[in-house]
């Protein structure tokens, strides 16, 4: 199997957000960058598992800066194969997607997968447009993926439960819990991804769609009232004249 | 020019977030002076309700057909109405399947797009879609730069109201293109409010020790009518099922009120629910991190404040 895993760069959970130009850019300053978890804990594992059961090659692709090469040499370290960078920093999920499907549509990838969102923008568009653009199917925030043969048994979570499907041939699949689990990389990995091949593509699409116009801080929380446990009737009246949400 | 709002009917219903964005739909079609057409796919009881709120046409494709969700032939029947119509500005529900369409369609139609919008565009000059990002650390205000615009609306962005009348209701025989994909089978549980959707909600973490004692805020859930959600440990333990482990790996949720039991108040769980209207902490630990983010906290023994909280919601609902 030859499996595309897109991987994506965000900032830690629990970074300071900041702004700059006038609130209308992310300010990157300063802010640790780590690889979406998404696409590392979920889609990168089970990709990896299902090559060393079934056989094949699993490429990274990121589409970002030289920066995010470091990204993309720990996906190797886990146990990627090889890799692909397109070279842009893209401004919105539609150039990501279009690049992404740019380099896949000469390569006959029996599955191309990548987390259910970034923990930044939380879109969850990126693989919805990659299925549009190679007219494929999309399974979205898959929890548990089997394939046997040509043939993928695919559970997907939903409001309130699942929904398993089965999909024939090639598809794009985004990963949620339950897909896999996180793996650290070994010393072995970290040494063998500094050989692995990186290619570097030249990005055929630039223009984005939507732009960040600007940024905002939620309000500022105005603190909390404390209730004493021994009086609830307090908080019932609270929640019902004050908050007046039940 | 107009504005197309696809409507979801999971089981033949149309839900709250059904209801919701057609709301969006027309109000959004109201401020650039143009119609709202509802479109449903396959069963839906009741699909002249959506003229209820706003919609000034509807229409029923394969009114009784299954209609088995799959993005890609949703997405090319959506377009074709779509185009049909002359829509410009394509409105769905930020749901599982709501947003495996949004980027599809946003493909299919040549169009920018936005997913989970938590206000009504501003079009006084451009077209502005807010939306939380960071894990409700920020908003971010995006420019569409496109003709055709496509826009999942998060749940419980804005109040669903009755106040139109039913709409005429046109139906039409689209068959849904054949493709790779079957779904094979559906569990999920009957009879209560799903997480997004959820008003209500009441969540208990590791505080509650053991699987057993749930008892306590079941009740509490029960008789506000909430739904009952969980930290990420408590899921992963296997004291509740997985699909009520809310926060940033899980569910993401907004709803007016959410009552925190016995959790901490990690910045990943706040992140799936720090959008909510007005948060509850209920925790013996008065240093808990979720003091800083609630509105309202006890400071307390949850096996002794939660039975309180749901006797005094019990008197006033009796009052
Ligand atoms: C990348 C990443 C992603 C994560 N994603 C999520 C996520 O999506 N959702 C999530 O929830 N977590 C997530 N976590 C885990 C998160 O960091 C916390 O560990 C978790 O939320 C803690 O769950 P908890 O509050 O139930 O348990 P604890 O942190 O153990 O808190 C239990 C609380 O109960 C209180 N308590 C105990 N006994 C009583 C009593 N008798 N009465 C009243 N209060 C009592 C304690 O004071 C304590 O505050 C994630 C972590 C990482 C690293």
């Amino acid at each position: 199997m030859n499996i595309l895993v897109c991987i994506s760069k965000t900032p830690d959970t629990t970074s300071r957000i900041s702004f700059r130009a006038g609130d209308t850019e992310y300010n990157p300053d300063g802010i640790t960058f780590i690889m979406n978890p998404y696409d590392e804990w979920y889609a990168l594992v089970r990709a990896i598992e299902l090559v060393e059961q079934n056989g094949g090659n699993v490429t990274a692709i990121n589409v970002g800066p030289a920066a995010n090469d470091i990204i993309i040499r720990k996906a190797l370290a886990i146990g990627a194969n090889d890799a692909v960078r397109i070279d842009i920093d893209p401004a919105d999920a539609y150039v990501t997607a279009a690049n992404i499907a740019g380099h896949a549509r000469s390569k006959n990838y029996d599955l191309i997968m990548l987390g259910k969102e970034t923990i930044d923008y939380n879109g969850s568009e990126t693989g919805a447009m990659i299925a549009e653009m190679l007219d494929l199917p999309f399974v979205s925030y898959a929890s548990a993926l089997q394939v046997s043969g040509n043939m993928s048994t695919v559970t997907r979570d939903i409001e309130g439960g699942v929904e398993v499907c089965q999909v024939e041939g090639p598809f794009v699949l985004s990963a949620a819990k339950g897909m896999a689990e996180q793996r650290i990389p070994n010393m072995k990995g970290i040494m063998m991804a500094k050989t692995k091949p990186l290619a570097v593509e030249v990005a055929s699409v630039q223009n984005p769609r939507v732009k960040a116009n600007k940024y905002v801080l939620p309000p500022a929380k105005s603190g909390v009232k404390l209730i004493s446990p021994d009086n609830m009737d307090e908080l019932v009246r609270l929640l019902h004249e004050e908050a007046k949400v039940i | 020019m107009s504005v197309l709002v696809y409507v979801e009917s999971p089981k033949g219903h149309i839900k709250k977030t059904g209801n919701e964005v057609v709301s969006y739909g027309s109000r959004l079609a109201a401020s650039l002076g143009t119609q709202c057409v509802a479109l449903l796919i396959g069963k839906a009881d009741d699909a002249a309700s959506c003229g209820l709120y706003g919609a000034s046409k509807v229409i029923h494709a394969n009114p009784s057909s299954e209609a088995e969700f799959d993005s890609q032939s949703f997405t090319a029947l959506i377009s074709e109405v779509a185009q049909k119509e002359g829509a410009d500005h394509i409105i769905l529900s930020n749901t599982a399947n709501g947003k495996a369409l949004t980027g599809r369609l946003a493909i299919r139609l040549n169009a920018g797009d936005v997913t989970g919008a938590n206000a009504l565009p501003e079009t006084s000059s451009g077209f502005i879609v807010s939306k939380s990002v960071f894990s409700g650390k920020a908003v971010v205000k995006y420019s569409i730069e496109t003709p055709v615009k496509v826009i999942s609306v998060m749940g419980n962005t804005l109040q669903p109201q009755a106040s139109g009348s039913p709409a005429p209701v046109e139906t039409v025989d689209m068959p849904l293109k054949a493709t790779k994909l079957k779904v094979i089978e559906r569990k999920t549980s009957e009879g209560i409010v799903p997480l997004p959707e959820a008003e209500l909600v009441v969540s208990a973490g590791r505080g509650m020790k053991g699987p057993e004692n749930w008892g306590i805020v079941e009740e509490l859930a029960t008789v506000l009518g909430a739904t009952t959600s969980c930290s990420r440990p408590v899921a992963d333990s296997g004291w509740r099922p997985h699909h009520e482990h809310v926060g940033q790996t899980g569910v993401a949720i907004r709803p007016n009120l959410y009552i925190a039991i016995g959790i901490s108040g990690a910045i990943q769980h706040l992140a799936g629910v720090n959008n909510s209207k007005v948060m509850v902490a209920i925790n013996k630990d008065p240093e808990a991190p979720f003091f800083k983010a609630a509105d309202y906290g006890v400071v307390g023994d949850l096996f002794e404040v939660v039975p309180r909280l749901t006797e005094a919601i019990r008197r006033l609902k009796h009052s």
